[in-house]
């Protein structure tokens, strides 16, 4: 995502030792670098494995057994899709096709203006279809709305 | 000075409320009015939110759903003293859908804001913990116990033996952990409550404290929830402020405190055991039971772990007593349970009602129908796990036993509504979809049997070899119910069942197995 600060193993470090002495402090450090960084860096393994001291493959076990962590960065807008029952009954798996025929694949790993991901459920089901896009809620979604979205983020700076 | 609330709720926010409130200031600054904007939670009428409401001498009046271009008319209507306007609702309160509820978890949210200390005090807040403090550890929990008051998370566990073999349990150290993960898709009581009234769980929690003898407790709240979790850490900070969490919340050097922790968008970690795993830093596997969490939880110390709707509804049963909360309900199915509407349909909210109303008169009564307008063809119960009920079975109760009779279960009282262009072998494969996608992969049925579930019914909806792949999904789902360490693998059967069961016809060309049989 932009706005991110770019990656600092100094940084890091302190982020880390912040938090290492508190009980079961691996998802709160990583959620801390994902939200200054925008991703889990590769060099943040070792530093994370020896704070809290745990092997790297255990620490790399832990990233990625979560669908959040992202490890590499995101260059454009994120859209978070709720594909799951409720929207599917409000027909999501339309906006999804609608969002194909502007060339953005839902999970698509190739970036671009507007990276779409697929989640389930987000807590707005009396109002399906919903959305984040860039951790902002959106609901009661339709193809003019998609339409916006597509729009303001190919109309961003990168 | 007249009180205008628009909530914050991010349901709300998701349908504009910010941009109301916005505009709802500026035009009041334009005019000279005097207005204070108070932003609440969320009534859960969603189809009216925005949903604006001013306080008058006659009580709340509600304009809804309300977009900024409205603005302008509504300050010209006079709704600063309950004008008429095309959107006025009149008394909020008055309102069928809300006033044929019975709230008892509910019964603040919506109406206040959920970060006054001041307010939470004056809608009765704070009641329960002190009459716990008053009875006693071992009478609070009967109180809990006699209340009938079973866990809200799916499972129906009674609450009070949870809490009593935590109390009972020998250790230095004890927990009290929510289960906050509230990743059934069709429910968001969980996070309603955390964004509209997080003082009512913070009370809960600490009663449960005192009962069991924990001194610290965490909150885990799925990420996919970016903003309850955010009201939740700064009504931390708030009772903290207000001497309710610290280092002598139970009186002088009883200390109690909480902590939130954020999910990583794991389903799975709504599991207890992957719960405490993922709360002690490892990948959210599921562990084998026993030992309970109960005797040997987060860290290895005995915890009580339960649902947020569970801790929610404690304050009430000790304010008001459990015989008056064990006076709603039927059967074994005590008290109330917040069902949610969700899917298409008219009117979706929050309904908190005794249990024992049916599945049709929730749809009907309140839901309204479908949005779309088309006919309801199947009606998904308790989430990606739950059963797909027909038309047939649509006035089946809505309690723990009936809906287990019915081969479906409650869950966390999500109710999704689909029309007649829902293809039931679809949603059987997304059943089997969804358990790959999130299985914990510490057991083989749920970790491959998920993933063959998928390719059996893809050749299922291609037309081949129908009949035999329809009985080799009956008994992949046999596997999965009896051989799965927990519920993920062990009810994904649930929907898939109900689909070929009650569905038939959608299985393409062999939907005569069950008249076979």
């Amino acid at each position: 995502m932009t706005g991110k600060a770019p990656w600092d193993a100094g940084e890091a470090r302190a982020m880390i030792a912040a938090r290492s002495a508190e009980p079961g402090a691996m998802l709160p450090i990583l959620h801390d670098l994902q939200q200054t960084f925008g991703y889990i860096d590769d060099a943040a393994v070792p530093l994370i494995a020896e704070a809290l001291n745990l092997s790297k493959a255990e620490t790399l076990g832990v990233i990625s057994f979560y669908h959040d962590f992202r490890r590499a960065p995101v260059d454009g807008a994120v859209l978070k899709l709720c594909r799951a029952e409720s929207c599917q009954a409000a027909g999501c798996e339309d906006l999804v096709a609608h969002l194909a025929s502007h060339g953005v694949e839902l999970d698509a790993q190739d970036g671009g203006p507007l990276r779409a991901e697929s989640i389930y459920c987000l807590g707005h089901c009396a109002l399906s279809p919903a959305a984040l896009i860039d951790g902002r809620p959106v609901a009661r979604l339709d193809e003019r709305k998609i339409d916006a979205i597509l729009a303001a983020a190919k109309s961003r700076p990168q | 000075m007249t009180r205008v609330y628009v909530p914050a709720d991010s349901g709300a926010l998701a349908v504009g409320a910010e941009e109301v409130a916005a505009a709802i200031g500026a035009e009041a600054r334009e005019r000279g009015a005097n207005i204070e904007i108070i932003r609440n939670g969320s009534r859960g009428l969603y189809w009216l939110e925005p949903l604006v409401e001013v306080e008058t001498a006659r009580g709340r009046v509600g304009y809804g759903a309300i977009d900024p271009s409205k603005v302008a008319g509504l300050f010209n209507a006079g709704f600063l003293t309950g004008g008429g306007h095309g959107d006025c609702l009149g008394l909020v309160e008055e309102l069928p859908y809300l006033k044929r509820q019975t709230r008892l978890a509910f019964a603040r949210c919506g109406r206040t804001d959920p970060l006054s200390v001041e307010a939470y005090r004056a809608e009765g807040g704070m009641r329960g913990l002190a009459r716990a403090l008053q009875l006693g550890a071992k009478a609070t929990i009967a109180e809990v116990s006699s209340s009938g008051l079973r866990g809200r998370g799916g499972a129906g566990f009674p609450t009070g033996v949870k809490w009593s073999t935590v109390a009972a349990a020998n250790a230095d150290r004890k927990y009290v952990v929510c289960n906050a993960d509230e990743g059934d898709s069709g429910t968001y009581a969980d996070r309603m409550l955390l964004e509209g009234d997080p003082f009512a769980l913070i009370e809960g929690m600490a009663i449960a404290g005192f009962a069991v003898g924990a001194s610290h407790g965490y909150v885990y709240i799925r990420s996919e929830y970016p903003h309850a979790f955010a009201t939740f850490r700064n009504a931390l900070d708030k009772a903290r402020g207000a001497g309710w969490l610290g280092p002598d919340a139970f009186g002088p050097g009883k200390g109690f405190d909480l902590e939130a922790r954020l999910g990583a968008g794991a389903y799975i970690c709504g599991e207890e055991t992957s719960l405490l795993e993922s709360l002690e830093g490892k990948r959210g596997q599921v562990r084998p039971k026993p030992p309970l969490p109960a005797l040997k939880g987060l860290f290895g110390k005995p915890t009580v772990i339960n649902n947020l709707l569970s801790f929610a509804s404690v304050p009430w049963i000790l304010a008001q007593g459990a015989k008056a909360y064990a006076g709603f309900g039927t059967g074994r199915s005590r008290g109330t349970q917040p069902f949610q509407l969700a899917g298409d349909v008219k009117y979706g909210g929050l309904v908190e009602l005794a249990f024992g109303v049916t599945i049709r008169q929730l749809i009907e009564d309140f839901g309204g129908g479908t949005r779309s307008g088309r006919p309801v063809r199947a009606v998904q119960v308790g989430g990606p796990l739950g059963a797909y009920f027909p038309q047939s079975l649509l006035d089946t109760p809505l309690d723990y036993e009936a809906m287990l009779a019915a081969k479906g279960m409650l869950g966390h009282g999500g109710v999704v509504v689909f029309n007649d262009a829902v293809d039931l072998a679809r949603q059987a494969r997304f059943a089997f979809e969804f358990c790959a996608k999130e299985s914990c992969g510490k057991c083989t049925p749920c970790r491959i049997g998920s993933t063959r579930g998928v390719e059996t019914l893809d050749k299922i909806i291609a037309g081949r070899n129908v009949a035999d792949n329809i009985a080799l999904t009956r008994d992949l789902c046999e596997t999965l119910t009896d051989g799965s360490l927990c519920a993920l693998g062990g009810l994904t059967p649930l929907p898939v069942l109900s689909a070929l069961d009650f569905f038939p016809e959608d299985f393409a060309t062999a939907p005569r197995l069950a008249a076979a049989e």
